[in-house]
């Protein structure tokens, strides 16, 4: 089970001072978040993907390649990447690159965006959104695993005899996630692919989630009675094996979290940020949405019970990203909240996770598994 | 044969609510007109008051509470519906069309509607086929010849030479709904079992 936080990297007033920071204010902040998140023990840092404001992170690999060289141990990630928008090609090359720079420490989580004009301001076309997904994504893969493509769609110029290069570390793409919100559509492709199934888990009610998540898991199983070819392009010959059960699904979920040692300093604290929140405020209150969401407002005790919870309603699952710093939250806050998730939290966490789980149940794919199931499949031809 | 489900959504805001009054008198007309045929009705009535905060709130956070969501599910499911505005600035009003936006594309397509207005005067009547007909046009619905606009002096009323009197217009309009709703709608395609009636225009 990995733990991490994902940044949406949105630049909001702070309401209790009247003062948004500076994007470069920001920036720096998000990457003195992400070197916290190794600091205190944290498996993943994962960075959204914007090109309007108030959101500053539009260039994910310069992010996360400053990051990389900054840190030892941590996974970088994206949350989203988007498939629809960006060409197929130049993830391909960002990503591979990055695997190099970061010496495999990266995974990426693909997403259609949900910002309408983003798409005509890229060339592209919103009500395209799902077609432009399955397309760019069935290219992404293909360069990553084919040396020279030839290709043909409808989205973007054919390609005749293209080399992306950076190849791949290891010729061992990096593993993907993909991530909906509401869309069936991209539970299947997770499914589909073999691929993992990364699910908010914040606006939403938790049932929600959980259909999603079922979806993807039985959709999962059913296409694990697929072709081998199919189960090497996936996550090599060892999980093909695992593909028989919906249970050895890879599933992520989010989360939002704000902690204090006394709950009600929490909810004190914590509330004129949810009031003036551009995603939370103004509707329901912080009780009507902590109970009909997962958003947990509390001490860490209640943070584990809310989130052990979340595998009682979608299974086990591989990777639990928090969102942490948002809605204004100014560094000092977001960076004592990672003290208490990294010292109180997570590490009761991975002991009661590491309890429930029943063997079989399969790691969130790291690169170093990766790598190996490939040399064991390249040796067994 | 099976009861019909028949949904009624009453956009009145003040309690006791004309706009509900009248509601109540077409789901009169319209189970008497059915019950002449033989079929019996199940109504279930939603008055949007007590849903105009989870309302908005769905506008804002994208899925309903409870209650709505259960609203939303009845009228999407009910084999048709009535529908009463009061209105406001010469068309229904937000709470009334809020709720209708929050309803899946498709919810009413080929669904018997009856749509009602209430209002001051009877020089608002035209709202409901400038504004109601449309709204109900957009989503494929398939809305009753008559419409009842009920001004306040309609209550006490007797109509003039040129103007049926309420009870006439909320008769007629019952026993058109009735009609529609005996022939089964019209649904879409694609939800159309092989076996179900489909009303036919010529």
């Amino acid at each position: 089970m990995q733990f991490g936080i994902f940044s949406v990297g949105d630049v909001t007033v702070d309401p209790t001072t009247g003062r948004a920071p500076t994007e470069g204010e920001r920036i720096k902040a998000i990457l003195a978040i992400a070197l916290k998140a190794e600091e205190v023990g944290l498996d993943v840092f994962a960075t959204g993907e914007h090109h309007n404001p108030p959101f500053v992170p539009s260039s994910p690999t310069t992010m996360l390649g400053w990051i990389a060289a900054k840190t030892e141990r941590i996974v970088l990630s994206t949350a989203t990447t988007l498939i629809t928008t960006n060409d197929p090609v130049k993830i391909a090359e960002d990503y591979a690159m990055l695997q190099h720079v970061a010496d495999g420490r990266v995974d990426l989580m693909m997403g259609r965006g949900n910002t309408g004009p983003v798409y005509p301001w890229f060339g592209q076309d919103i009500r395209q959104g799902i077609p432009l997904a399955t397309e760019n994504y069935a290219l992404l893969r293909r360069l990553w695993r084919e040396e020279v493509v030839d290709w043909e769609g409808r989205f973007r110029t054919p390609l005749q005899g293209f080399t992306s290069t950076p190849r791949p570390l290891d010729d061992t793409p990096p593993f993907v996630w993909h991530g909906s919100i509401r869309s069936p559509e991209i539970a299947e492709q997770a499914a589909y692919w073999g691929d993992g199934f990364f699910h908010n888990n914040i606006f939403w009610p938790q049932e929600h989630t959980r259909r999603m998540v079922q979806l993807y898991r039985t959709r999962f199983a059913h296409h694990g009675h697929g072709t081998p070819e199919q189960a090497i392009v996936g996550l090599g010959g060892q999980v093909f094996m695992r593909k028989n059960s919906q249970d050895e699904a890879i599933v992520g979920l989010g989360g939002q979290v704000f902690m204090r040692k006394n709950s009600q300093d929490a909810v004190r604290e914590f509330r004129p940020y949810f009031d003036n929140a551009p995603v939370y405020g103004h509707g329901p209150s912080l009780e009507e949405f902590t109970e009909a969401t997962p958003l947990t407002v509390g001490s860490p005790q209640q943070v584990i019970e809310r989130t052990l919870g979340f595998r009682d309603a979608v299974g086990d699952y591989q990777r639990q990203l928090f969102l942490m710093d948002h809605a204004g939250l100014p560094l000092k806050t977001v960076l004592e909240q990672l003290d208490i998730l990294g010292e109180e939290v997570v590490p009761v966490l991975r002991e009661e996770f590491a309890k429930l789980r029943p063997a079989g149940v399969p790691d969130a794919p790291t690169h170093a598994a990766l790598a190996a199931a490939r040399q064991q499949t390249e040796a067994a031809k | 044969m099976s009861a019909l489900n028949l949904a009624v959504v009453s956009g009145g805001l003040s309690v006791p609510s004309s706009t509900r009054l009248l509601a109540d008198r077409l789901v009169e007309a319209t189970t008497a007109a059915l019950a002449g045929a033989g079929r019996e009705v199940h109504v279930q009535l939603h008055e949007l008051r007590p849903l105009a905060g989870p309302i908005s709130n769905h506008l804002v956070t994208g899925w309903p509470s409870p209650a709505l969501g259960a609203a939303l599910e009845e009228v999407s499911g009910a084999d048709a519906l009535i529908a009463v505005s009061p209105i406001f600035s010469a068309s229904f009003s937000g709470l009334f069309k809020s709720f209708f936006d929050l309803l899946d594309p498709g919810a009413l397509a080929g669904k018997p509607v009856l749509i009602g207005a209430t209002g001051g005067t009877a020089r608002h009547s035209l709202a409901l086929d400038h504004a109601l007909r449309p709204l109900f046009a957009y989503q494929r619905a398939l809305v009753a010849p008559t419409a009842v606009f009920a001004a306040s002096e309609d209550w006490g009323g007797t109509g003039d030479s040129h103007t049926d009197t309420l009870p006439t217009r909320i008769e007629r309009a019952g026993q058109e709904l009735a009609a529609l709703m005996t022939v089964g709608g019209m649904r879409p395609a694609d939800d159309r079992s092989p076996t179900a009636p489909v009303l036919g225009f010529h």
